[in-house]
């Protein structure tokens, strides 16, 4: 529970005598506090600055290594004060996590330090508060780009047993490995830049033949420019299909992009010997000899720099995209607007709309080619303001452009805003995991306490008793203020899995079945159609709680710990069950399992499947245990 | 020259465009209306102190002690030093993950703020507290009718009590065994009034509810369950 709240149960508790009168069954024995120690300054020496706080202030967060008896081990008995060797300023963050709740990343900081310094005390990041987070994940975002970068470096090491495919992709990919990979990126690059300038030599024109006219070189000198090009069209063939043959994915590999210049780049030569002199293709075949400029492209194999440019303009898609869109909304106002102008005056040039296009972007770039220009008063008042508004236009995506090579994400831009909204899902969705963990944990507890009773009867281990006085007070309180609600309401809280199914047989379509069950860092997971698989047992004979959450099989446990999916598929149901209670309830499709594949992240104990109830009342300890890592401090 | 209509359509558009740009850069501010200082949180501007520790020890039943930890916590959570009706919500509905837990913190505020000026003042908030872990069986269920009606008019009515009980089965949520039925809450409330209502006019009055209650021995074995809250 949050920190104000932690505050505010003793009022809540207090209120539920309002529930008293209404009750018909007697109410739950309230947990005592054993040892109820009057609040106390305890003094936190860290690297010699001292933090004063109350015990209680730490003991918000029972999960923590402030929150729990793990600090007794820093007790240092001579100067009656905890010490910690850490860094202090990251240390005021841990603190007023405690004191406020909310936990906030100091900028000043590396990312690594503040890393380490949480994990040291047991606090989970994703709790960083709003103000914070986006920039942490920033941070981090450009740490492991680092790393990644260093991982690239290292790449380069000879593998000891590698193939001779291998050998050849590794060449390929990194051209200074070895002198051969350095001859080919040399010969492959000069081959490039004789067969672009072979191209743009071929029309120049040539000087006159004997028959008047001045023809370009291409069609003078045919048979040598013929040969250049199957020369430089053999290379680059040789070289794709070498490419083809060492990489590791061939399918991948066709449908990059740098294969696909490649291709692009020397199909026109092949199509125009297949092709014939035909005189209906041949102008399709000039259309063609284009696409020969493409060759320029594979520039970008060699040259770093073209790449980031490449990599800064598709980071910076959106922007451009919004500026082309706002541009051609411009235009086309701009355009009707001078047309219209325009039509009273005599042999204008705006004899269209779309003719008047060309104005406007003339005008609207400051080109200014004057081959169109306004003749009455109303127009050349639009023109001016089209030409005004133009340089306005033009010169916002500069700024952007810039700022984004230099850092790529930009804040106030749509995709960031996007990519936020999926970091903010994920994010919250481990929250609310481990939120929902709390209020699992009430029937957890509750379960765990008619199981320890039962167990009082028979004989108990130790371990077993110990677990259940785990709970802190704090958890203990508020349990027993959901006991008492139960008891007024003469209702119990069940567990969504569990409500579905007993209760909703085929009902319910819409869940994908996602529990809110427990959760620890770990992420151990489970699935859904184990609920299924049950359901096709039939119903239980006695289809009471504890029998449904911790039956997963093991065979059952997916192995991804990968939350994305989680985040998408918790948050929509979990959205609406809390807002919408009166939901879907008479949905008569079947739920599908066989969706079961997206089906979430529940978490699963590796325990034997239970098939008895008996059996199934000594694995909530087990699993109690397990959860107890993480819930409470998320809140 | 005469101005054709385009023409003139033009010009009036220019003149319109010449009073946006005016506007924009602030050289003539058309009549605006003044709702900029846009009633934010009023709270906020607002710093409430509550009175000194002697009135409210002397006003409540709490020793200096626990007002001085209660306030702590209050002041940490409301730092303007007054809870409105939308944090109270937050707050409550935190306790109670599963269900809905807005009608019922609604009443309760209702019943918090005494002088119904909207928001909850430390005084408030601890003269409450008081009455419900300190104070003797009939003023909790004294505070207990004053919440259950709704317009303070001395009588609880049917309609009152349904709300109050279907705000409470609302904080159960929807994921309990057995599911509540939509007439879940009406039945309850025809119970309490079959137990409460002595004349059977329709409404429950303050005397019959306590002297009801104080014949139900879970009731009375209830009260005395948050005595060691604080």
């Amino acid at each position: 529970m949050a920190t104000g709240v932690a505050a505010w149960l003793p009022f809540a508790r207090a209120a539920a005598i309002g529930w008293m009168p209404v009750a018909n069954l007697p109410m739950p024995i309230a947990p005592t506090e054993k040892n109820k120690r009057a609040d106390e300054l305890i003094i936190l020496n860290v690297s010699g600055r001292r933090f004063e706080t109350w015990r209680n202030t730490l003991d918000r967060y029972p999960d923590t290594l402030l929150g729990s008896s793990e600090k007794e081990f820093f007790y240092n008995e001579d100067t009656k004060e905890y010490f910690f060797d850490r860094d202090p300023d990251v240390f005021r963050a841990v603190l007023n996590f405690y004191r406020t709740g909310k936990l906030h990343y100091p900028r000043s900081e590396c990312i690594l330090a503040y890393d380490e310094e949480l994990s040291f005390f047991g606090i989970i990041p994703e709790i960083i508060g709003d103000c914070c987070y986006e920039e942490y994940k920033d941070r981090r975002r450009e740490n492991q780009e680092r790393l990644m970068d260093d991982d690239e470096d290292k790449k380069d090491a000879k593998l000891p047993n590698m193939t001779f495919r291998e050998t050849m992709w590794r060449a390929f990919e990194n051209p200074h490995t070895s002198t051969m990979a350095l001859v080919f990126y040399y010969v492959t690059g000069f081959f490039i830049a004789i067969s672009v300038l072979t191209n743009v030599v071929e029309t120049v024109p040539c000087g006159t033949t004997p028959n008047t006219k001045e023809v370009p070189c291409g069609e003078r000198y045919t048979v040598a420019f013929f040969c250049m090009d199957t020369a430089c069209v053999l290379i680059f063939t040789v070289e794709y299909l070498m490419r083809l043959f060492a990489a590791p994915s061939r399918y991948r590999f066709m449908r990059s992009v740098m294969s696909i210049i490649d291709v692009v780049a020397i199909l026109p030569y092949y199509i125009g010997l297949v092709m014939t002199n035909n005189e209906d293709v041949s102008g399709a075949f000039v259309t063609l000899r284009v696409f020969r400029v493409f060759r320029i492209f594979k520039f970008s194999r060699h040259s770093q720099g073209l790449r980031i440019l490449g990599y800064t303009l598709k980071s910076c898609a959106s922007e451009l995209g919004f500026l082309l869109f706002s541009l051609t909304m411009a235009i086309i106002i701009f355009a009707t607007v001078m047309f219209y102008a325009e039509k009273g005056s005599t042999s204008s040039k705006f004899t269209s709309i779309p003719a008047s296009f060309w104005y406007t972007i003339v005008t609207m770039t400051t080109l200014g080619y004057g081959d169109m220009v306004p003749k009455t008063i109303a127009g050349k008042i639009f023109g001016s303001i089209c030409s005004l508004s133009g340089v306005l236009v033009i010169a916002l995506p500069v700024p952007v452009i810039v700022s984004n090579f230099s850092r790529i994400y930009h804040q106030n831009q749509r995709a960031d805003k996007r990519r936020a909204q999926k970091m903010q899902k994920a994010r919250l969705a481990r929250i609310r995991i481990s939120k929902t963990g709390n209020s699992n944990a009430f029937l957890h507890s509750k379960r765990n306490g008619l199981f320890s009773d039962a167990l009082e009867l028979t004989s108990s281990t130790e371990e077993e008793q110990q677990l259940s006085k785990n709970q802190s007070l704090l958890e203990s309180q508020h349990h027993h203020l959901l006991h008492c609600l139960e008891k007024t309401t003469n209702h119990k809280f069940a567990d969504e899995q569990c409500y579905e199914q007993s209760y909703l047989e085929g009902a319910l379509h819409s869940y994908p079945s996602r529990s809110p069950s427990f959760s620890s860092q770990e992420g151990m997971t489970g699935t859904c159609c184990t609920c299924c698989s049950k359901r096709n047992h039939g119903p239980f004979p006695n289809s009471s709680m504890p029998t449904c959450l911790l039956t997963n099989p093991p065979s059952h446990t997916h192995p991804h710990h990968n939350l994305q999916e989680l985040s998408t598929i918790h948050i929509q149901p979990l959205n609406t069950s809390r807002s919408s209670l009166n939901m879907l309830v008479d949905e008569p499709a079947r739920p599908n399992c066989q969706s079961g594949t997206i089906t979430t992240a529940i978490i699963s104990s590796p325990m034997p499947p239970a098939t008895t109830p008996e059996v199934d009342a000594h694995l909530p300890p087990t699993g109690f245990a397990l959860q107890n890592v993480v819930k409470v401090s998320a809140m | 020259m005469v101005l054709e209509g385009m023409e003139l359509i033009a010009i009036i558009v220019v003149i319109g465009l010449f009073f946006v740009v005016f506007k924009q850069f602030g050289v003539w501010e058309p009549l605006l209306l003044d709702e900029s200082s846009d009633c934010e949180l009023e709270l906020s501007a607002v710093r409430y102190q509550p009175e000194g520790l002697e009135q409210l020890q002397s006003q409540t039943k709490f020793t200096r002690k626990e007002l001085q930890s209660l306030y702590r916590g209050f002041k940490n959570e409301c730092p303007s030093g007054l809870v409105d009706e939308e944090t109270f919500k937050t707050i409550y509905s935190q306790f109670f993950p599963q269900g809905d837990a807005t009608t019922y913190a609604h009443f309760l505020f209702n019943a918090f703020d005494m002088d119904r000026n909207g928001a909850i003042r430390f005084e408030d908030f601890v003269i409450g507290l008081s009455v419900l872990l300190r104070g003797s069986d009939t003023e909790k269920l004294r505070w207990a009718f004053n919440l259950y009606d709704i317009n303070k008019d001395g009588y609880i009515t049917k309609e009152e009590m349904l709300a109050i009980m279907t705000s409470i089965y609302d904080m159960m949520g929807r994921y309990t065994s057995p599911s509540v039925r939509d007439d879940d809450p009406s039945e309850h409330v025809e119970k309490f009034f079959q137990k409460m209502d002595r004349n059977r006019d329709g409404v429950v009055t303050i005397d019959e509810f306590i002297e009801t209650c104080k014949k139900d021995e879970n009731i009375m074995a209830s009260m005395q369950l948050f005595e060691n809250v604080i």
